[in-house]
């Protein structure tokens, strides 16, 4: 990354391997139970994340000498959701279709705890720019678990991958399902999700010893 | 954080300036967007109709409405007549298909009559009738529109959702759901009314038999899934004196 500087880059770099949002501070995992029963569904919800909270981290960070601190929770809420409100209004208004794909997600994204406590941690103690890094990284590497998830989910659990039929069709028999392979319709459930989520968590913490916290 | 932003009179002053801005503003966008948004919503009604009668752009796996820019040809083109139904009239009105069925089944709470729309379509020489339908999912509102044919032999549907899960209850709004139900009879072979439940442990995956009265679950959306047989079962059934008297 030749434009930014090291500092710069590693806002970015961190959250998503080192520092990630699911895996390591154990936030947003509401939302990547609920919906990565299918590739595509996580996808857009990463990029949904993706633009509230880079957008977010930014006005909140411009906010941040004026924000009365008794209130801040309040007036980070106030943020979020007019932010979200505000996109769901124009994309129904000039995006009809595509708000039909995102409906349920505009919702779950004020929710989303990674939001607020990027908003609190970051966003206000440090200027817009640096804010806006913050945001895009996590945001990223909470897209990235997303994604990881999705594609087992949907892969084990329906045999496709964003609707598309790679192992074959299971009704037909044909491909992998002519030798007798079945779809795990276990894992289209949510608690199948927790156990994807910790297995990554387990792969990472021993990849990286310095990430295993003391008992 | 500095002094000045510690006291009571800035921290209640911030507040309210901060909920004016932020509520005028939204509100601003709001009603400037009214027209569009309605506007949208009225041609995805006319899309979600035609869709249900065969007309869409569908390919082999996906769901494709026709275009927005031609849904009001299209839907002039397809939709002969538009009739309401309130208890024993039948009136003629060409702009049925705005009626809200929302409001409609609140007015049937209310003790009122309900008048319930009913749109015939015409392709390739067959005639369509096609009923709204609306219910409860998981979560939030589903509702559907079943085009059938004039012994109430399902010809075709379309369903949708407000907020189901994605990738669990949403999936009724996929092909391999909703083409399940074209072919399903609705009444029995003496005329009483059935409808349709969504079943599981359907012995009967590939859906062959038509006149089961049931189709394949999804898996993971139980709930959904009830919603959509508790709506076809609950609003069809009001359509059956009308198609009783298509045959006198």
């Amino acid at each position: 990354m030749g434009i930014l500087s090291k500092k710069d880059a590693a806002l970015i770099k961190d959250p998503l391997f080192d520092n990630n949002p699911i895996t390591i501070q154990v936030l947003g995992i509401c939302s990547a139970l609920a919906i990565t029963a299918e590739l595509k569904a996580s996808i857009v919800m990463s990029l949904s994340v993706l633009f509230v909270l880079g957008v977010g981290n930014v006005v909140i960070s411009l906010m941040r000498n004026i924000i009365p601190s008794k209130i801040r929770i309040i007036v980070q809420l106030i943020v979020v959701a007019s932010l979200v409100i505000i996109v769901d209004l124009v994309l129904k208004a000039f995006a009809y279709e595509l708000s039909k794909t995102l409906s349920v997600f505009v919702g779950l994204i004020i929710t989303n705890c990674i939001i607020m406590g990027r908003f609190e941690a970051f966003a206000l103690g440090n200027g817009p720019w640096k804010a806006f890094l913050d945001g895009i990284g996590n945001a990223l590497g909470y897209g990235v678990i997303l994604i990881i998830v999705g594609f087992f989910r949907e892969l084990l659990g329906s045999g496709t991958l964003l609707g598309f039929k790679v192992l074959g069709d299971p009704i037909e028999k044909t491909g992998l399902y002519a030798l007798g392979y079945e779809n795990n319709g276990f894992m289209l459930l949510s608690p199948m999700a927790l156990i994807v989520v910790g297995i990554i968590i387990w792969v990472q913490r021993s990849k990286n010893k310095a990430l295993i916290e003391e008992a | 954080m500095s002094k000045k932003t510690e006291g009571n009179v800035y921290t209640i002053g911030f507040a309210i300036v901060m909920v004016m801005v932020v509520g005028s503003l939204l509100a601003f966008l709001a009603s400037s967007l009214k027209p569009n948004i309605k506007e949208n919503e009225r041609i995805e009604k006319q899309q979600n109709i035609l869709y249900a009668m065969g007309v869409n752009e569908n390919d082999e796996t996906s769901a494709k409405f026709v275009s927005t820019d031609i849904a009001g040809q299209e839907f002039a083109k397809y939709i002969k007549k538009q009739v309401v139904i309130e208890g024993d009239k039948i009136n003629e009105d060409e702009n049925a298909y705005l009626i809200d069925v929302k409001k409609e089944k609140d007015r049937a709470k209310n003790g009122e009559t309900r008048r319930l729309p009913l749109f015939v379509g015409e392709k390739d020489g067959k005639t369509f009738y096609v009923a709204p339908i609306r219910g409860k999912g998981l979560w939030d509102a589903i509702w559907g529109y079943v085009a059938m044919d004039e012994n109430m032999v399902v010809q075709g549907a379309y369903f949708d959702h407000k907020g189901e899960t994605p990738g669990l209850g949403s999936n009724i709004k996929e092909r391999f759901f909703m083409d399940d139900f074209i072919g399903e009879h609705l009444l029995t072979e003496s005329g009483e009314f059935k409808g349709i439940t969504v079943a599981k442990g359907n012995n009967d995956p590939k859906n062959e038999d038509k006149t089961d009265y049931e189709v394949d679950a999804l898996a993971g959306a139980t709930i959904t899934g009830d919603g959509v047989s508790a709506m076809i079962k609950g609003d069809l059934a009001l359509y059956v004196p009308y198609f009783k008297s298509l045959k006198k």
